[in-house]
């Protein structure tokens, strides 16, 4: 290679990784700056919660370290590559030959310890705040149980029991009243991850695992499955509505009621308790007690349908009754093939399950 | 090469009639041949497998998009991680080994030539029987299915109630028999190295590539026997009722997890200490100095290869270990970095003072340590279990191993190759294509992986088929899928300069690089039985002995 082109190609590399490096400040600024609509993006950097919290100073100290050592080790790197290239004019001369040096040695060796040492005491703490932390007398107790594809919440001491939408009370550190919450799983394993309140818990069958949230804001959490198990794991979705103490009393006591009896949708309520809808689902008061699929009973409380795939609307209640596919392929309830008629009459009856 | 074909009466081996060249590839027991075998195959499953992501990164370009189904993404998911690990990665390493160790340690063949064909030969069906699942996989019932339970299989998605059919069956099958090519590899690799070095080549002068590959050859005997076992157990589960994953039965989920990462993690330095292989012979011979710090090295490679086996849980952060667990695993994973950095640090020494050639395999090794030290960076973020609850299994880990896999192995398999293709081949390679190749697949590589980061630290789960608009996680998915086609722009030019320069390329000589390990004494491509006298050495470099007979090494070692 003649050496104008060597410094050519010095000059492209060079000019290359500036390029990449502006490119990750750009993505770093765009990602971690404010957003118009920044509550709906589950970033770990948004934390609500004291788990959560926890996380993102542990890992302001870890991205700190880890950031100081790749600007040293890559300003070591750069310089060696672009001080030691072999320049035009060079003699042909092999350079001196150096086999190494034990005081170097023993230097990057001592050195990478410390770090290493400062990193596991402080991930210690962490780890030990967040999983051995006790549960005060204010504690929401939930039981969540992963489907495939849904989620089932149940909040024995309440007597409640919905599907894909977690409600809890906010708290707050003067009165705290944290959710504790019994991770299990029906099938497969699941992962539950809503990244603004707590890292990640797997979902295993034959397992109990523990997790506990403590939102310090009231507002909606997104998250979703984060383990993967089965063809619709992608939508898998979880919402977690926290409310102010008045809004968790009175939806509790709503969950609580039986269904509302309407003579009006007879019909419908006639088509969903004589054919296979009852195998799956439960609408408490009636014949269906269904374990299958999410309960009913109060199905119209809930946002959204099919674990957040669709709004909870009539029409999007009727597309996904009429066939689930269209909404998530590979779901685990069929398509029920049902006349128009009879469509109607069975999501008339369902939009009053109040 | 004219003694041996005259020692077989035949005048031109090209011209045989070409069905009886391709008999000896079939048949041959030949180190270079198999190793060339390993590394073709390997690069044939390398475009499937990136074809495979492709279909993946064009599904996730945007939000709610319909290019394929999510039964068709499970699959390529799935097919992709288990063809670039066991299908990709493992044998081109392997063929490297199988061709560079008894040309480098001055011996004729590996100890084991027939095991040598007979690994080859499994890794290959192993392949085919994966494949197979595409037509095969739901037998008689009709369409054909591939497995589509992701790379790490977890129980109990394995079991038969949740895969009917036979597609998780070839997936186990395929695990199995590649798995025991594995372990007949690695036999071989440590009982070549232990056994047939040539004289005067004591272990302490090796070079660098015989010692990284022994310490592989134990950590493959060590994390694939149990990966081995459990594909058995699961077999068993399927085929004759066991319930060893079965949780419907009783049977653990979790014992799954540890059999497989208790393969999975070594697994990863079984990839990357052939890697380091690599770039400690190509740093040196483009710096001009000796490997700085030869026994660090050594002792670091042991190192790693030993706390390695310490580390796997780091994979099951999440699956409800105990903080004690969680504890232990998070210092083993820190503790690896130490090494692991020494490394880095006598790589940069090596640099220090020399006089760097930017030439392809050069770059394809600094290329490596840069992405290789973010890559050790993110891993330190993984290994703090607490930020793992966050990170682990979102795109942010996805991001982190394919910096691993593709930034550090990929990087320095293709400079691997560009550094040893005029040996293998007889001919120079296209520099300027090269070239092309290296900044193509650095800024592809770049553009997919630096920012598939982000989308993690945003809440996305990996093996999603499709996600939701409005979380902040559109446009990073949007830049990832177009580093992609820059990748893809890369490896076209990398095969049309390895077919251009196998037919046009240069003559290369014996040692175009003015190399000092063994393989560059002898003729490229090497005879048969490689050397005609077994060479006797003196020092780790051999060739600069003769090169520089007032400044021998020797002296210094």
């Amino acid at each position: 290679m003649k050496p104008s082109e060597q410094t050519r190609s010095l000059g492209r590399k060079i000019a290359g990784i500036a390029v990449l490096l502006a490119g990750f400040l750009l993505a770093a600024t765009l990602c971690f700056g404010s957003s118009p609509n920044g509550s709906q993006i589950p970033s770990i950097f948004k934390p609500q919660s004291t788990p959560a919290d926890s996380i993102f100073r542990l890992s302001l100290l870890v991205l700190t370290i880890t950031g100081l050592i790749f600007i040293i080790v890559f300003s070591l790197l750069v310089y060696s590559v672009v001080k030691f290239r072999k320049r035009g004019g060079d003699d042909g001369r092999e350079p001196p030959q150096v086999y190494g040096s034990n005081q170097v040695e023993l230097a990057w060796t001592v050195i990478p310890v410390l770090v290493v040492l400062v990193l596991f005491f402080a991930t210690a703490r962490v780890i030990h705040s967040i999983q051995d932390a006790p549960k005060p007398p204010g504690t929401i107790e939930v039981i969540a149980i992963g489907h495939q594809f849904w989620w089932e919440f149940r909040y024995p001491a309440l007597g409640v029991v919905t599907a894909n939408e977690l409600h809890v009370p906010v708290s707050d550190s003067s009165n705290p009243s944290p959710t504790f919450i019994t991770l299990l799983s029906a099938d497969t394993d699941h992962s539950f991850w809503v990244p603004r309140l707590a890292g990640k818990t797997d979902l295993i069958p034959n397992r109990e695992n523990h997790t506990w949230i403590d939102p310090h804001e009231t507002g909606l959490y997104l998250g979703q499955c984060a383990q993967y198990c089965g063809t619709q794991h992608a939508k898998m979705l979880l919402r977690v509505y926290v409310d102010s103490r008045e809004q968790f009393d009175q939806w509790v006591e709503d969950e609580k009621k039986p269904a509302v009896v309407n003579d009006q949708v007879g019909e419908g309520r006639r088509i969903f308790e004589t054919t296979a809808c009852l195998n799956c689902h439960a609408v408490s008061g009636t014949v269906a007690d269904g374990h299958f699929g999410p309960d009913l009973t109060h199905l119209m409380s809930r946002a959204t349908i099919a674990s957040g795939a669709a709004p909870n609307t009539p029409e999007q209640l009727k597309i996904w009754i009429r066939n689930p596919d269209s909404i998530k392929p590979g779901s685990l309830m069929p398509a029920m093939k049902l006349n128009e008629k009879d469509l109607d009459a069975l999501t008339a009856y369902l939009v009053t399950l109040r | 090469m004219a003694s041996d074909t005259i020692a077989l009466g035949i005048a031109d081996p090209d011209a045989r009639p070409i069905g009886e060249r391709l008999h000896d590839w079939v048949v041959t027991v030949d180190h270079k041949k198999l190793g060339i075998l390993y590394i073709l195959y390997s690069l044939l499953m390398l475009v499937i497998g990136g074809v495979e992501a492709t279909i993946m990164r064009i599904q996730l370009i945007v939000p709610h998009n319909h290019f394929v189904s999510p039964q068709v993404f499970n699959r390529m998911f799935t097919m992709h991680g288990t063809t670039m690990i066991f299908f990709v990665a493992m044998p081109i390493l392997f063929g490297f080994g199988t061709y560079l160790i008894p040309l480098m340690i001055g011996t004729r063949d590996m100890a084991f030539p027939r095991l040598n064909a007979f690994s080859f030969w499994m890794t290959a069906f192993g392949g085919l029987l994966l494949y197979f699942s595409f037509i095969g996989g739901n037998g008689l019932y009709g369409a054909g299915n591939a497995p589509d339970v992701g790379w790490f299989a977890y129980a109990p998605l394995t079991s038969r109630a949740f895969s009917p059919g036979h597609s998780t069956d070839f997936w186990t099958l395929a695990i199995l028999v590649s798995g025991i090519g594995s372990i007949g590899t690695a036999v071989n690799f440590i009982t070549t190295i232990l056994c047939m070095r040539c004289p005067g080549m004591t272990l302490g002068k090796m070079p660098l590539l015989a010692w990284l590959n022994l310490v592989t050859g134990g950590l493959v005997i060590l994390a694939v026997s149990p990966l081995t076992a459990a594909q058995i157990m699961l077999s068993i589960d399927r085929f004759l009722g066991g319930h060893f994953f079965d949780t419907q039965a009783g049977g653990a989920a979790v014992l799954w997890m540890h059999f497989f990462w208790i393969f999975g993690h070594p697994e990863v330095y079984v990839l990357i200490i052939p890697c380091f292989a690599f770039a400690s012979e190509i740093i040196p011979v483009f710096s001009r100095k000796p490997i700085f710090g030869y026994p660090v090295m050594v002792g670091a490679t042991i190192a790693i290869g030993f706390i390695s086996m310490s580390v796997w849980a780091h994979h099951m952060f999440t699956v409800g270990m105990s903080s004690y667990g969680n504890a232990f695993f998070t210092a083993t994973t820190m503790v690896i970095a130490v090494p692991t950095g020494i490394k880095i640090f006598n790589w940069i020494g090596t640099m220090w003072g020399g006089k760097i050639q930017f030439k392809a395999p050069m770059l394809f090794c600094i290329g490596f340590l840069f992405q290789f030290l973010i890559a050790g960076l993110t891993g330190i973020m993984l290994g703090a279990s607490p930020f793992n609850w966050q990170l682990g299994n979102s795109y942010f880990v996805v991001a982190h191993f394919h910096y691993v896999i593709v930034g550090g192995i990929l990087f320095t398999v293709f400079g691997a190759f560009y550094y040893w293709f005029p040996k293998m081949s007889g001919r120079m390679y296209n520099e300027a294509l090269a070239k092309w190749h290296f900044w193509l697949f650095l800024i592809g590589f770049h553009l997919t992986f630096d920012f598939m980061h982000i989308p993690g630290m945003l809440g996305m789960p990996r093996r999603i088929y499709t996600y939701e608009p409005g979380r902040g996680w559109d446009i990073w998915n949007l830049i990832v899928t177009v580093g992609v086609f820059f990748q893809a722009a890369g490896v076209l030019v990398f095969v049309a300069n390895l077919l251009w320069s196998l037919w046009k390329g240069e003559s290369a000589g014996n040692d175009p690089w003015d190399a000092w390990t063994l393989e560059w004494s002898t003729t490229s491509p090497p005879p048969d039985y490689n050397f005609a006298t077994i060479p006797v050495v003196e020092s780790r470099r051999p060739l600069w002995d003769i090169k520089h007979p007032e400044d021998p090494d020797w002296k210094y070692e």
